[in-house]
C-alpha cells in the first residue's frame, strides 16, 4: 500500500526536524566541547574555539533558520498542504 | 468604529516601510538636534530628560493610535503582522534591560564562560522555529495555555499552564521595571521609587489601550532605538582604536592584546598565577565547569522555546509560513546585538588592562570615580568615590605597593556598556542615546510580559474558566483592569528592591523549560501523549525544578541533611567551595529562607550543578514521566488525533475559532 500524502508529508517534516536538531546539537554543544584544541587556531586574531561560541555558531543558527523556513515550505507545497498566498 | 479601525489597520500595514523609515529618520534628526543643543551648552541633565521624554512620548503616541476594541486585535494584533516586523518586535520583546545593559559586563567578568548566555539565548530560536511556534500558530491560540487546554482536554492542563506562566513571567517583569528604575535614576537623577512608577506609566500607555496590536508596533519602534543605541558607541570606538568601524571583526585584535597583557601581569607581579587563571578572558571553564556550562546553555535554549511572552509573538503572523520566516528574522535581529556584546566586553577590558592595571593608585582616570561614586567600581575593596578613599584602602591592604593590581579592581556588570561612551571620550549625546536604548529594551520586554500575564488571567481564567458567556466588551475591560493591577503589583515589588531579582530572571528560564517544553513538544510530535501523561509530566518536571531552586537557595541545610546535596566544586581547582562539615556545624546551618550571605546559599546541589541550570533535572524527568504515564493510560481519542494532524498541516486556517462579537 502506498503511503498517503499525509504520512509522506509528516515523514519529510520529521526528517527535516531531525536534520535541524542534529545541526543544532553539533553547533550548540559538540563543537564547543573541543574549545581547547580549537583555540590553537587563530582567525582575525580570534582563537577559533572562542570565535565559534561568540560568533560562529550564531551565524550558523541564523542561516539555518532562513534555510529551514524555505525547506519546510517546499515540503508543505509538494504535499499540497501549503497555505494560499 | 470597529470597521474604521480595521481599514485604518490595513492602510497601516501596507505602509509600514514608509512609516518606520520616517520614524528612523526622525529619530536620527532628534539625536542630531540634541547634539547641537549640547554644543550650545545645554546642561547634560536636560539632555537626558529630552532623550527619555521624547522616546517615551513616541511610544505612548503609537500605543494610543493603535488602541482597539476588537478581541482578535487585542490578543493577536489581528494576525496581520508581517514576518519581518514581527521579527523586530520579537527582538525588542526578547532583549531585556539586563541583556542591553548587563550582558557585555557579564562577558567582561566571565570571559569565555559568559558566552553560554550568548549561545543559549540565540540557539533557542532553532527550537522555537522547528519544534513549537509554527504549530501553535496553526492551532490559532491566543495564549500558550489555550493550546495545552485543547490538546490535553480541559482546564487542569490550562491551570497548570497558567501557573507555570505566572511563575516565570512575574519575576521577569519585576526585573524589567527594576531596570527601568535604575536607568532613570542613573541618567535623570530621579529617586528610584519615583523612577519605578514613571517607568510603569511608560509601560501602561503602550499596552493598556491596544493590547497586542499596540505592543507590537511600539516594540518595532523600540527595537530600532535599542539597536542603534547599542551599535553606535562600539562602532565609534572600533573606528577610533583600529581604524575600522566593524567592532565584530576588530575585537579579535583586542583579544590578542588582552591575552598578551594577561601574561605580562603575572610576570610583573600585578596578578598571581591563580588570579590570572581564574580571570583569563579566552581560557574556557574557569567560572563554570564544562558540565555546568553545557547545562546552562541547554536550560537557556529550552527556556527560550518555552517562555510564553516569546511564543505568543508568533501568534500574530498572517500565516504559518510567515511564522517560520518570522522566527528567522527574530534571530537575525537578536543576533545583531548578541554578536556585538563580546566586542564591548573586549574593548572595555583592554581599556581597563592597558590604562588602569599597573598604574599608581593616585592616577586613576575620571570615569573610575564617576562610577565609583555610584558604588559600581571598587578599588581595594572600597567604592572608588575619591582618590583619598582608595589610597587609604590600598595602603591598608597587604602586599599593595601603591599600584593597582588586577585583584584590587572590581567592576559592576552594568558599567561596561554605560561607561563606553565616556571612556572613549564621546560627547554626552551618545551617553543619552545609550540610556534611551536601555530604557527601550526594558520597556519593550516589560510590555510583552505584562500582556502575557494579563492575557492568561483574562482569557484563560476569566473567560475560559469563570464566565464562558462573557460579552466581548466586558472581556476587554477585565483584561485592561487586570493589566493595570498586575503592573502595579510588579512595580510595587520592584520598588522594594528584592535582593534576588537578577538571579530570579535566570531561574525563569529553567522554570519555563521544565514546566512547558515537554508538554508543548510532545503535544505536537507525539500523538500518543495524553491528558494524564501531560499533567503528571508538568507537575513532575516543574516540581523537581522548583524544588531544586528553592532548596539550594533558601533551605541549603535541609538539602544537605535530607536531600543528599553536597558542596559545589571550584571549576578551576575542583575543590569544594564550602567545607560542609564546618558549615553544617554552624548554628545557622539549618535556618530556613536564608539570605544570599548564608555560607551555604546557592553553594550546594546535586552532581555539582548550579541552581541557575535547575531544569537539567526537571526537563528529562518531565519528558520521561509524560512519556511513560501516557503509555500506561488510554490513547487519545480519534478526534484528538485528527486535531493533532491538522496542527501539523499549515493549510486550512486556524483550528480554534473565536466568536468575534
Amino acid at each position: 500500500m502506498n503511503p498517503s500524502p499525509d504520512d509522506e508529508h509528516w515523514q519529510k517534516t520529521r526528517s527535516l526536524m531531525i536534520l535541524m536538531m542534529s545541526l543544532w546539537f553539533f553547533f550548540g554543544y559538540v563543537i564547543h566541547a573541543f574549545v581547547g584544541p580549537l583555540n590553537g587556531i587563530k582567525i582575525f586574531g580570534f582563537p577559533l574555539g572562542f570565535y565559534m561560541a561568540a560568533q560562529g555558531s550564531l551565524i550558523v543558527f541564523v542561516a539555518m533558520l532562513f534555510w529551514f523556513a524555505k525547506a519546510q515550505d517546499k515540503i508543505d507545497r509538494d504535499a499540497g498542504f501549503a497555505e494560499d498566498e | 468604529m470597529a470597521t474604521q479601525a480595521q481599514s485604518g489597520g490595513g492602510d497601516f500595514t501596507s505602509n509600514l516601510g514608509r512609516i518606520y523609515g520616517i520614524y528612523t529618520g526622525g529619530f536620527a534628526a532628534f539625536v542630531i538636534l540634541v547634539a547641537i543643543l549640547e554644543k550650545v551648552g545645554v546642561p547634560n541633565q536636560i539632555l537626558g530628560y529630552l532623550f527619555v521624554g521624547f522616546t517615551i512620548l513616541v511610544y505612548a503616541f503609537i500605543g494610543i493610535v493603535s488602541r482597539t476594541v476588537q478581541v482578535s486585535e487585542y490578543y493577536v494584533a489581528g494576525r496581520k503582522v508581517p514576518a519581518f516586523y514581527n521579527g523586530m518586535a520579537t527582538g525588542a520583546d526578547w532583549m531585556s534591560g539586563a541583556s542591553f545593559v548587563g550582558m557585555a559586563g557579564s562577558l567582561f567578568l566571565l570571559g569565555y564562560d559568559g558566552l553560554a548566555f550568548v549561545l543559549g539565548w540565540t540557539g533557542g530560536y532553532v527550537l522555537v522555529a522547528v519544534l513549537v511556534a509554527p504549530f501553535l500558530r496553526k492551532f490559532g491560540a491566543y495564549t500558550v495555555p489555550d493550546f495545552l487546554a485543547a490538546r490535553y482536554g480541559g482546564n487542569t492542563a490550562r491551570m497548570l499552564g497558567v501557573m507555570v506562566l505566572l511563575a516565570c513571567s512575574f519575576t521577569y517583569v519585576v526585573a524589567q521595571i527594576f531596570a527601568t528604575g535604575l536607568i532613570a535614576q542613573r541618567f535623570l537623577g530621579m529617586d528610584f521609587v519615583v523612577a519605578v512608577y514613571v517607568g510603569l506609566l511608560g509601560i501602561l500607555v503602550c499596552s493598556m489601550l491596544g493590547g497586542m496590536r499596540a505592543v507590537t508596533w511600539t516594540q518595532v519602534a523600540q527595537y530600532i532605538v535599542l539597536i542603534v543605541a547599542y551599535l553606535i558607541p562600539v562602532i565609534i570606538l572600533s573606528a577610533q582604536k583600529f581604524g575600522l568601524p566593524i567592532p565584530q571583526l576588530t575585537y579579535g585584535a583586542a583579544i590578542a592584546e588582552i591575552t598578551a597583557l594577561e601574561q605580562g601581569f603575572v610576570a610583573r607581579g600585578l596578578a598571581t598565577e591563580a588570579v590570572m587563571t581564574a580571570k583569563s578572558h579566552v581560557q574556557p571553564f574557569t567560572s563554570y565547569s564544562p558540565a555546568n556550562y553545557f547545562a546552562l546553555i541547554l536550560c537557556l535554549m529550552v527556556g527560550t522555546a518555552s517562555l510564553p511572552h516569546v511564543l505568543m509573538r508568533y501568534f500574530t503572523t498572517p500565516s504559518v509560513r510567515d511564522a517560520r520566516m518570522s522566527v528567522a528574522w527574530s534571530l537575525l535581529f537578536i543576533f545583531l546585538l548578541y554578536f556585538t556584546a563580546p566586542a564591548y566586553a573586549a574593548f572595555s577590558k583592554l581599556e581597563v588592562y592597558s590604562t588602569l592595571i599597573g598604574k599608581p593608585i593616585a592616577e586613576m582616570p575620571a570615569w573610575v570615580f564617576t562610577y565609583g561614586k555610584l558604588g559600581l567600581v571598587t578599588i581595594c575593596g572600597k567604592a572608588a568615590d575619591s582618590v583619598a578613599t582608595i589610597t587609604a584602602a590600598c595602603q591598608a591592604m597587604a602586599g599593595n605597593t601603591g599600584v593597582l593590581r588586577l585583584q584590587d579592581f572590581g567592576i559592576n556588570t552594568d558599567v561596561v556598556v554605560l561607561s563606553t561612551p565616556e571612556i572613549a571620550g564621546m560627547p554626552y549625546v551618545i551617553a543619552g542615546l545609550v540610556a534611551a536604548g536601555g530604557l527601550a529594551a526594558a520597556l519593550s520586554t516589560a510590555d510583552g510580559l505584562l500582556l502575557a500575564i494579563a492575557n492568561a488571567l483574562s482569557h484563560d481564567i476569566y473567560y475560559k474558566i469563570i464566565d464562558k458567556n462573557a460579552p466581548t466588551a466586558r472581556r476587554l475591560i477585565v483584561s485592561r483592569v487586570l493589566l493595570v493591577v498586575v503592573a502595579i503589583a510588579a512595580a510595587w515589588t520592584a520598588s522594594k528592591r528584592p535582593a534576588d531579582i537578577l538571579a530570579m530572571v535566570s531561574w525563569a528560564f529553567s522554570l519555563a523549560a521544565a514546566g512547558l517544553f515537554p508538554a508543548l513538544v510532545l503535544g505536537i510530535w507525539d500523538k500518543r501523549t495524553n491528558k494524564a501523561g501531560a499533567i503528571a509530566g508538568i507537575i513532575a518536571g516543574f516540581g523537581v525544578t522548583l524544588f531544586y531552586l528553592v532548596v539550594t537557595r533558601y533551605f541549603p541545610g535541609f538539602g544537605v541533611s535530607y536531600a543528599g546535596m553536597s558542596s559545589l566544586l571550584n571549576p578551576v581547582t575542583g575543590a569544594p567551595v564550602v567545607n560542609l562539615q564546618t558549615a553544617m556545624a554552624l548554628p545557622n546551618a539549618m535556618e530556613a529562607w536564608v539570605t544570599g550571605a548564608h555560607p551555604l546559599a546557592s553553594k550546594v546541589g546535586w552532581f555539582n550543578i548550579n541552581n541557575i541550570s535547575s531544569a537539567i533535572f526537571g526537563l528529562p524527568i518531565g519528558f520521561l514521566v509524560m512519556f511513560v504515564v501516557s503509555r500506561m493510560t488510554e490513547a487519545p481519542s480519534k478526534e484528538l488525533q485528527d486535531f493533532i494532524d491538522s496542527c501539523r498541516r499549515p493549510r486550512g486556517g486556524t483550528i480554534m475559532e473565536e466568536k468575534t462579537a
